[in-house]
């Protein structure tokens, strides 16, 4: 019975898993590790002891945030090789060295400053601490520019020529690293990571303003994340346009499947909802505004688009999956945006710290860069789809030669993994939100030290 | 011939072996964790290490990474061949990682994550043992795949390297608490550090002797003239380490003990990597065979020559930082 599993699917179905777990932790850490780094910039310029505060609850939170991220990455660096394994010996001699640059380059900064950041306040001076603050943040985003150019390279591969026996083999690695979707999916992505960030961080300052605890840290929590909400998040959408642009040059059957559009037309509607139906190959029930799609797509009311019927049906990806996560997608950001929006007038009228709607809404809106950078990734990944390599190199061989039964069991393992381990950080999260900023917990041990019990410091402690 | 393949040979070797000193004391602490003699020592233990683990563990990304980058092939062959080992390691990596900030920030569920930190130290060790075991096996390779079974893995061979490779981490473990711990903590580690090493004697002396009596290749390259000649340093040095350790230990060292465990399996490590060269995936495919394209390999190895020594400095830094030894916050 158990033979009848299909390795692919499954192997399909663990990296979707585990790539969707892992991606939260890094949007999250990319973005609070600048923030971190600005936060101790005004403690340092100022004199306000708030920042401090702040700065000491999110630490906290970015440590377990980094932790997990850590150990969900290190099973990200194994699974090109243990489920993917022909996709790693066709595409190696490209994605290697990238994904080599990105452990070289940033993720031994990020470990080793952590730990200067984490444990060594006390140790170092505040001006090497603030600099291991920005180390970590450079970190995340080097981190960020390599993985970001590995995937991109993927959706838009270039640079390279194919050899007989169909590796694929580097010409030239300024064409393959920049190639067309990395500019617009690394400022994509990051920007999104910023403002998950803002969002997670603005809706905790906004609960605290509700429950009427830590007021002063509370605005700076709100106060930076609106800052966030009102000016990037516009600067998103433009992004988010440039970059579907990008993807109707590119992949066009990408930017199809998003818009729901079966059929090649002028003049093509933009459907604002409906249900794509992959066996009629059509689009149901559709609510639509007319020639919209061209204008956007093409800036001509008129202009060409191109629907699915121009590709073999087998080359189609899962469009019902592009279609919805796009329009969450778009949906969650118009929403920042007009969070944004309602900062900024709630701002001049001076009620911004008090209007009690606007923060029960900024508590309801916390998640929403997480399923927003989810939804983005779902679009982009099962959009390439029925291709790992875009043109080059389809997903079914690349599969590694495991049979379905242990991918089964190494997927539900995973799962039940990722539950007990991610559902506890969630709860420790939870629960130094609920402590709040200027606690003086125990945070190390249950012995009355807030912070590690490491190294004896001759000068401090003389007993 | 190109020497760049030789050099991406050599430096991986580097990073693994990197990753087996540095992670191998922290995984050791995490295998002594349950034994310790008090809540405190758990305490100083885990603080110890606290700082450095995450940083240990990049070595182990970049050894995954290196091998993905400069020798795909090997890559593609050898991780679905220890596809069950390579999970349960994650698996155990991720419960041990994720204990350093939960144990801290648990009241109730404080024991939870010592056993998770414990166990997932114990098993990460003893799949990583297990894989050491099973590559000695050899790997059944067919074209450019793996063609073997899911659980070829499993042999007594591969339980004896796994049970093998815990003792030897728990040697690394129980010498670094010799060297940052003092008081009952560290009068714990040295007992712990003289029963560990018997067994890490006993281990390695199974190892060297099966080794080239399993795989013929492995007996005629060790002992056939003049080979022996060169080669024979190597057993008789670590012998000659293994009785020094036992003797710093009795002499109340501090530092030595943990220096010379290093040593120790740097040249079990060496003697490894002697034996298997100049195979990548033993006896079915070399490093040579196994090079990503020049070009991929060029690219790499130029960033890798100017950022590697930079993080050498860094981490000596972070090791700096955090130097001298733990304590509980009371005197010195």
């Amino acid at each position: 019975m158990l033979g009848h599993l299909d390795p692919v699917m499954l192997s399909r179905i663990q990296f979707a898993f585990i790539i969707a777990f892992h991606i939260l932790f890094p949007s999250f850490t990319i973005g609070l590790g600048s923030w971190l780094a600005v936060l101790q910039w005004r403690r340092l310029r100022t004199a306000n002891s708030a920042y401090g505060d702040v700065y000491h609850m999110w630490v906290k939170i970015f440590a377990v945030t980094f932790g997990m991220g850590v150990v969900s990455g290190v099973v990200m660096s194994f699974q090109f090789g243990t489920n993917w394994a022909l996709f790693s010996d066709r595409a190696g001699n490209i994605l290697g060295p990238m994904l080599g640059y990105e452990v070289l380059t940033a993720f031994f900064l990020e470990a080793s400053f952590l730990g200067v950041m984490l444990f060594g306040e006390n140790r170092v001076g505040r001006k090497t601490y603030f600099a291991s603050n920005i180390i970590v943040a450079a970190g995340t985003l080097l981190s960020a520019f390599w993985i970001l150019a590995a995937n991109s390279f993927m959706q838009t591969p270039q640079g390279f020529r194919i050899a007989k026996d169909g590796r694929l083999f580097p010409v030239d690695w300024k064409q393959i690293i920049f190639n067309p979707s990395f500019p617009y999916r690394f400022f994509h992505m990051v920007t999104a990571a910023y403002l998950t960030t803002a969002f997670a961080v603005g809706g905790v300052g906004a609960w605290y303003l509700l429950r009427g605890r830590h007021i002063k840290q509370a605005r700076i929590m709100l106060g930076m994340a609106m800052i966030m909400a009102i000016f990037v998040a516009p600067l998103q959408l433009f992004i988010g346009d440039s970059h579907g642009r990008n993807t109707l040059k590119y992949q066009p059957e990408k930017v199809a499947a998003m818009e729901g559009l079966w059929k090649t037309q002028r003049g093509a509607p933009s459907i604002i909802f409906g249900w794509p139906d992959q066996k009629d190959e059509v689009t149901k029930y559709a609510i639509e505004i007319p020639k919209l799609s061209s204008l956007i797509l093409t800036h001509d009311p008129e202009g060409l688009v191109r629907g699915l019927d121009e590709w073999p049906r087998g080359d189609h990806p899962p469009v019902p999956l592009v279609f919805f996560a796009f329009r969450a997608m778009v949906g969650l950001g118009s929403l920042m945006i007009l969070t944004g929006l309602t900062a900024l007038v709630l701002f001049f009228r001076k009620r911004l710290f008090d209007t009690r709607w606007f923060q029960r809404w900024c508590v309801l809106m916390s998640p929403a860069g997480f399923l927003a950078v989810l939804c983005g990734w779902c679009v982009t990944e099962t959009g390439r789809q029925p291709w790992v390599v875009y043109n080059i190199l389809r997903t079914e061989q690349a599969v590694s030669p495991v049979n379905g039964a242990t991918v089964a069991l190494s997927f539900c393992a995973f799962v039940l993994t990722y539950a007990v381990v991610f559902g506890a950080g969630v709860h420790f999260i939870m629960k130094l939100i609920g402590k709040g900023p200027g606690a003086r917990e125990k945070t190390y041990g249950s012995r009355g030290l807030d912070q590690p019990v490491l190294i004896t410091d001759p000068a401090s402690e003389k007993d | 011939m190109s020497q760049i393949p030789l050099v991406w040979y050599c430096l991986l070797f580097i990073a693994l072996c990197l990753y087996v000193f540095l992670d191998g004391f922290d995984l050791g602490i995490g295998i002594l964790f349950p034994f310790a003699p008090s809540e405190e020592s758990r305490d100083l233990m885990m603080n110890s290490i606290a700082p450095f683990w995450d940083g240990n563990e990049t070595w182990l990304v970049l050894s995954g990474g290196g091998l993905l980058a400069a020798f795909p092939l090997a890559y593609a062959i050898l991780m679905p061949a220890f596809y069950m080992p390579v999970i349960l390691m994650l698996l155990g990596l991720i419960f041990r990682g994720v204990a350093f900030e939960f144990r801290f920030k648990a009241t109730r569920s404080r024991r939870i994550w010592d056993y998770a930190f414990h166990f997932g130290s114990v098993l990460a060790a003893f799949m990583q043992g297990m894989i050491l075991g099973t590559y000695v096996l050899g790997v059944h390779v067919v074209g450019r795949s793996y063609a073997g079974g899911p659980f070829d893995w499993i042999s007594a061979y591969s339980l004896m390297t796994g049970m093998a490779l815990i003792f030897g981490y728990a040697l690394l473990g129980s010498t670094w608490l010799v060297m940052k711990t003092e008081g009952a903590t560290q009068s714990w580690g040295r007992k712990c550090a003289s029963y560990v090493l018997a067994y890490v004697a006993f281990f390695l002396a199974i190892v060297s002797i099966s080794m080239p009596l399993m795989e013929p290749r492995i007996k005629q390259l060790w002992f056939t003239s003049p080979n022996i000649f060169y080669l024979l340093p190597l057993p008789l040095a670590s012998l000659g380490l293994i009785l020094g350790i036992w003797r710093q230990l009795c002499r109340g060292a501090e530092t030595s003990p943990f220096f010379m465990s290093l040593g120790v399996f740097l040249l079990g490590y060496i003697g490894w990597a002697i034996s298997f060269w100049p195979w990548l995936v033993p006896f079915a495919v070399t490093f040579r065979q196994a090079a990503a394209a020049p070009s991929s390999q060029a690219f790499l190895l130029v960033g890798t020559l100017v950022v590697l020594p930079l993080i050498l400095v860094y981490v000596s830094y972070c090791y700096y930082v955090f130097r001298g030894k733990v304590s509980q916050g009371g005197y010195y």
